[in-house]
């Protein structure tokens, strides 16, 4: 039955299915999906007026204002456990280069016409690094203007940059989960491989075409 | 302290929008006289009296200042500086530091909870401390350094130009015991035009550099000093010579967020759009390569 097509829910694994994440790999990702969520919802009550009802969420404003920076670091610490585990993959080779070209082709759906991806496609890879340096900044900044803790320690212009930079880096962090987000609705099969671990062999070759033979030693 | 006077309110923070002001009261102002302050911390004794504050006891650092700094329950401190003139003689400026009530305040600006800053329509910019959330973006934001962060109850606190005596027509505590009337308090006209008459006579005393301190980059403030030395305010403990609101707390607080509000709805946008044009992106339909058991 070679034009079976996969089916987003219900489908049962088949006996050929191929793992692309590990239970501890998930367990990472979600973790770190539920304390994005916490951190970035917290953050943006007091991002601008219109979304300062999320308080509710936190147990009012003060108790968000305690949270947030508390939920930041619990996101930072399982992006590294999660990026320790992946950033390897994520390496940006020659290849790269001409897929990320292609990158137009592959949204309008002809991915065939990009040099075949890897475990992770350019645009992966990219995504990867540009949330490490979100991440990053969000940390190094949060800590600047950490009170009571931790502002009184800097001078106040560098208090004033790091806010802003803050704000930048937090709106840097959501587009990209939006369009990760986005990604995973878009190409079918995805959400599965991370929440059960496994794809089908036709989802491993049509979009990760070299972790394919990667992983099957086939052709 | 609570809102007093709520149907005059001018500026009200992180609120979008028109804030209750269908009662308009006169612009008001303190107006501190360097020239005749003497130092000897009355004020600093009525504020803590009539607000019912009591600092601990600080340690002597060494000069005047005392207590050593604004704080959550000091909301106003003598700032003494030895200052030497061009022509040798020393000179002990004395400034009383505290809110200015400045008429575009930073504080106000950067606070993210709604209605714990406001704005009477007579100047005076209040702290809400039951609205309070305890971020300190206030003290990111004022220009002058003058919010502090209550270790007590992680909330902030600054003088309030008694805005409760004010509502009922007194004068605030500082002005009623300054024994020399170097601190005068009225209608911010009134007060400009009583400083103005103060400058002259201080340049005829020779000051020539005698004027007024309402700085412009802040929209003026409604507490106002005359200055001996109004070209060089820095002088007198640091006195910012011409603040204003930094670019980076007004592009934080102004264009940013609405663009990056914007900017998250269209990404989500062009999700749902690309999504309607292309279609889920599905395996290929390809013919299995050898030996593929999917078959």
């Amino acid at each position: 039955m070679t034009s079976r097509r996969p089916r987003e829910t219900a489908m049962p694994k088949p006996a050929d299915a191929i793992v692309r994440y590990t239970y501890a790999e998930r367990a990472s990702h979600w973790l770190l999906v539920i304390s994005f969520f916490l951190a970035a919802l917290s953050g943006l009550a007091f991002f601008h007026p219109s979304l300062f009802w999320l308080t509710n969420f936190f147990g009012g404003g003060p108790w968000t204002k305690i949270l947030h920076p508390f939920l930041g670091v619990a996101m930072a610490l399982f992006f590294i456990a999660l990026a320790l585990r992946v950033w390897h993959h994520n390496v940006i080779k020659e290849a790269d280069k001409e897929w990320l070209k292609h990158a137009g082709d592959v949204m309008a759906g002809h991915e065939e016409r990009a040099p075949p991806a890897g475990k992770y496609n350019a645009g992966q890879k990219v995504l990867f690094w540009l949330l490490a340096l979100c991440v990053l900044g969000l940390v190094v900044t949060g800590f600047v203007f950490w009170r009571p803790y931790f502002a009184g320690a800097f001078p106040i212009w560098l208090v004033r940059l790091a806010t802003l930079l803050h704000a930048i880096a937090a709106t840097g962090l959501i587009l990209l989960i939006i369009g990760h987000i986005y990604m995973s609705l878009w190409t079918k099969g995805s959400i599965r491989a991370m929440t059960q671990g496994w794809v089908t062999r036709s989802w491993a070759r049509s979009n990760h075409p070299a972790w394919y033979r990667e992983v099957t030693k086939e052709r | 302290m609570s809102s007093l006077q709520s149907l005059d309110i001018t500026g009200r923070s992180a609120t979008t929008t028109p804030s209750p002001s269908a009662r308009n009261t006169t612009e008001v102002a303190k107006l501190i006289d360097i020239s005749k302050c003497i130092g000897c911390k009355a004020c600093q004794v009525a504020c803590s009296e009539w607000n019912d504050l009591r600092d601990a006891i600080g340690h002597n650092v060494g000069v005047y200042d005392n207590p050593a700094d604004l704080d959550a329950e000091s909301w106003t401190v003598m700032r003494f500086t030895e200052y030497v003139e061009e022509d040798g003689r020393l000179e002990w400026l004395i400034r009383k530091d505290g809110c200015m009530h400045c008429a575009d305040p930073g504080c106000l600006k950067a606070c993210p909870s709604p209605g714990a800053i406001v704005q009477y329509s007579n100047g005076i910019v209040d702290f809400i401390e039951e609205h309070c959330i305890g971020c300190g973006s206030c003290i990111t934001g004022c220009p002058f350094n003058v919010p502090r962060l209550s270790k007590k109850d992680n909330k902030v606190y600054k003088c309030t130009l008694c805005s409760d005596r004010v509502s009922v027509g007194l004068e605030p505590a500082c002005v009623k015991t300054c024994p020399t009337g170097a601190i005068t308090f009225g209608s911010k006209e009134d007060m400009k035009e009583h400083a103005a008459e103060r400058i002259v006579d201080l340049k005829e005393r020779g000051y020539q550099n005698a004027g007024l301190y309402d700085p412009p980059g802040v929209g003026g403030t409604h507490v106002m000093y005359v200055l001996k030395h109004a070209d060089k305010p820095e002088i007198y403990h640091g006195l910012p010579a011409d603040p204003s609101i930094s670019p980076m707390v007004s592009f934080w607080k102004g264009a940013f967020k609405p663009v990056a509000l914007a900017a998250m709805g269209l990404t989500a946008l062009a999700g749902v759009l690309h999504y309607l044009k292309v279609g889920p992106k599905e395996p290929h339909d390809e013919p299995p390569p050898p030996g593929d058991r999917d078959a």
